[in-house]
């Protein structure tokens, strides 16, 4: 893995949904993958799957109940179902279809959640996955993935598909800033450190790597040293990093664009609580829904900065 | 090739009375379940396990050339168990266990768990999504293998069966049969009091489906029902069966709004057994 510079400018590297989309098409040279979609496959770029493979790709409309069933009668028929739309209306809509057809009979499909979070935009909080991954962690047996980046997006990707069993992989709307100039040693479940420092640990996922690391140089400013862990795999996480971190550095501060019950905080405090307790602080929507707005504004007034974090760090760094 | 299991009607006759005794003694022995349910789908069953329709080998339930069957009112499950046993799936005896801990003869099919069932099921309206995921990956392995789904009348209120109708309709999967088991009850009520469905062929039909209407208990109209859905290549095919809730005990059947999801008394399984003739 080769880092790359990061940026809090959201416009210089790459949307999630479209590096995952242009994975998947490449996957496509494996016959049994076949792809769902609700009526957004020009949203979720699955559409370049669908050029490449159309034999293979199936516009089921906008029911994502049908969507899913579907795709759990190809799997148990011995293909690698991949279903896209965007990630509220596919967990929330389609939940108990999901709960029914693919957790609870562990079929083998990937459900890929695109315009998650709430630096969507403009199109405001009906659209806006917020309590997307505890909705998915929530499933016996679910493989939860959020990347930071195009290249990890690739690499999750392809991991994704390699493996067995039931998977949600969060995907955003807006170009993210590059984290990774590529992805070599992408495994589920394991943490990449991106920085080291035994100060203070900082935890994050999806869009909030990229500001974990700037946050990270501001403190280094200050003479605070913090580590940071991508924490790509929300489910399982990754417990022997987190002891780690609890053990080697003084706290965690973990941020994620999740409200603050059943994603990566409440996974991450758990291990914690279990393996070291530790200080720990989190940086997330909190307990509302958004409004719209430009994706940057959004972040901004709903709290999801570089700031945030290390406000966080230096307070678990005061108790 | 796998070939069906096709048995004399006589012998068809009596298979049919074994599986409704099984219905009423494994629910009764449990003291839970949907012996109503399960008894108003036994002739369809019976025909299409038994009388020349599903291409199936119970010592390779995975079969890729399979037919599948996919029960999509899971609460029927009883009536599937005493089905599959008979078809040589898992041993008779094992029907004994029913609903208790450790029998993978759960309250509602569990295909992790019991050779034979194509999906779990419980939570009505999947099914036959599922069906149609089966009958696309037939489409794309170039396999003739044929998908069953059977839904319930009171489950047709959920919206996703009527997605999977719009959409199996729209795309002509004519491998795909679909077996809506007309008992006219749900669980507080008649369904013709909760939710009308008429006229419910009309409407399948405008879904794109072929569809027909029989007498879900005449093994007649059964058989005849299957060997038309089997002919009919461009377009998925509906059989509404109408049938009778309890069907065969007629303490069930004089009130069936009584009775979902209750269990035969043990006092009244003997005169149940002797009405059923086996």
């Amino acid at each position: 893995m080769t880092l790359g510079l990061s940026h809090i400018e959201l416009e210089d590297g790459q949307p999630t949904r479209l590096a995952f989309g242009e994975a998947l098409a490449d996957a496509g040279v494996n016959e049994a993958i076949v792809v769902l979609d609700g009526d957004v496959h020009n949203s979720t770029y699955t559409g370049l799957f669908k050029e490449r493979y159309p034999e293979r790709f199936f516009n089921v409309g906008i029911a994502e109940s049908n969507l899913v069933g579907i795709a759990a009668g190809l799997a148990a028929s011995g293909k690698v179902p991949v279903v896209s739309s965007f990630s509220i209306f596919l967990l929330a809509n389609a939940f108990d279809q999901i709960r029914m057809s693919i957790a609870f009979p562990n079929q083998n499909v990937k459900l890929v959640g695109t315009h998650a979070g709430i630096s969507i935009g403009e199109d405001g909080p009906s659209q806006m996955g917020i309590e997307d991954v505890a909705l998915a962690c929530a499933l016996p047996g679910f493989t939860v993935i959020v990347p930071a980046d195009g290249a990890s997006t690739r690499a999750a990707t392809a991991a994704m598909l390699e493996r067995e069993g039931p998977t949600f992989l969060r995907c955003g709307r807006p170009a993210v800033p590059v984290i990774y100039e590529d992805v070599t040693d992408f495994h589920v479940g394991k943490a990449n450190q991106l920085r080291e420092g035994s100060d203070i640990t900082i935890i994050a996922n999806g869009v909030m790597v990229a500001m974990a690391l700037d946050a990270a140089a501001a403190l280094a400013s200050e003479g605070v040293e913090a580590r940071v862990l991508d924490m790509h795999t929300v489910k399982p996480i990754d417990t022997e990093a987190i002891e780690r971190a609890a053990n080697e550095t003084g706290g965690i501060v973990v941020a994620e664009e999740h409200i603050a019950y059943g994603g990566l905080g409440a996974t991450v405090a758990l291990a914690a609580a279990e393996r070291a307790p530790t200080r720990m602080a989190f940086v997330d929507i909190g307990d509302t829904y958004a409004t719209s707005g430009k994706p940057q504004e959004l972040l901004r007034q709903y709290g999801l900065t570089p700031e945030a974090i290390a406000d966080q760090a230096r307070h678990v760094l005061k108790a | 090739m796998l070939e069906p299991r096709t048995e004399p009607r006589a012998q068809l006759e009596a298979t049919a009375r074994r599986i409704r005794r099984d219905i009423v003694t494994s629910t009764t022995r449990a003291g839970s379940g949907h012996p109503s349910t399960s008894l108003s789908m036994v002739e369809i069953l019976t025909v299409l396990y038994f009388g020349g329709v599903l291409r199936y080998d119970p010592s390779e339930p995975h079969h890729p050339e399979r037919d599948r069957f996919i029960l999509s009112k899971g609460h029927g499950a009883p009536g599937l168990y005493a089905v599959l046993a008979e078809a040589g799936y898992f041993p008779t005896e094992d029907l004994s266990t029913l609903r208790q801990l450790g029998s993978a003869l759960e309250g509602h099919p569990n295909m992790c768990r019991l050779p034979g069932v194509e999906a779990s099921t419980g939570s009505l309206g999947q099914g036959l999504s599922m069906g149609i995921g089966h009958a696309l990956a037939a489409r794309l392995d170039g396999h003739s293998y044929r998908v069953y789904v059977m839904v319930g009348d009171g489950e047709s209120e959920q919206g996703q069966v009527w997605e999977a109708l719009m959409y199996a309709g729209n795309r002509g999967l004519g491998n795909l049969t679909l077996i809506l088991d007309r008992n006219g009850y749900q669980q507080t009520a008649a369904v013709a009091e909760v939710q009308p469905l008429d006229p419910l062929q009309d409407k399948i039909e405008a879904f794109g489906w072929s569809a027909r209407t029989i007498d879900g208990h005449s093994l007649d109209e059964v058989e005849a029902a299957f060997s038309w859905a089997q002919s009919v290549q461009e377009a998925p095919q509906a059989i509404i069966a109408n049938t009778v809730k309890g069907k065969g005990v007629s303490l069930l059947e004089a009130t069936p709004g009584k009775w979902h999801g209750k269990p035969i008394p043990p006092d009244e399984v003997e005169k149940a057994l002797e009405e059923i003739g086996a």
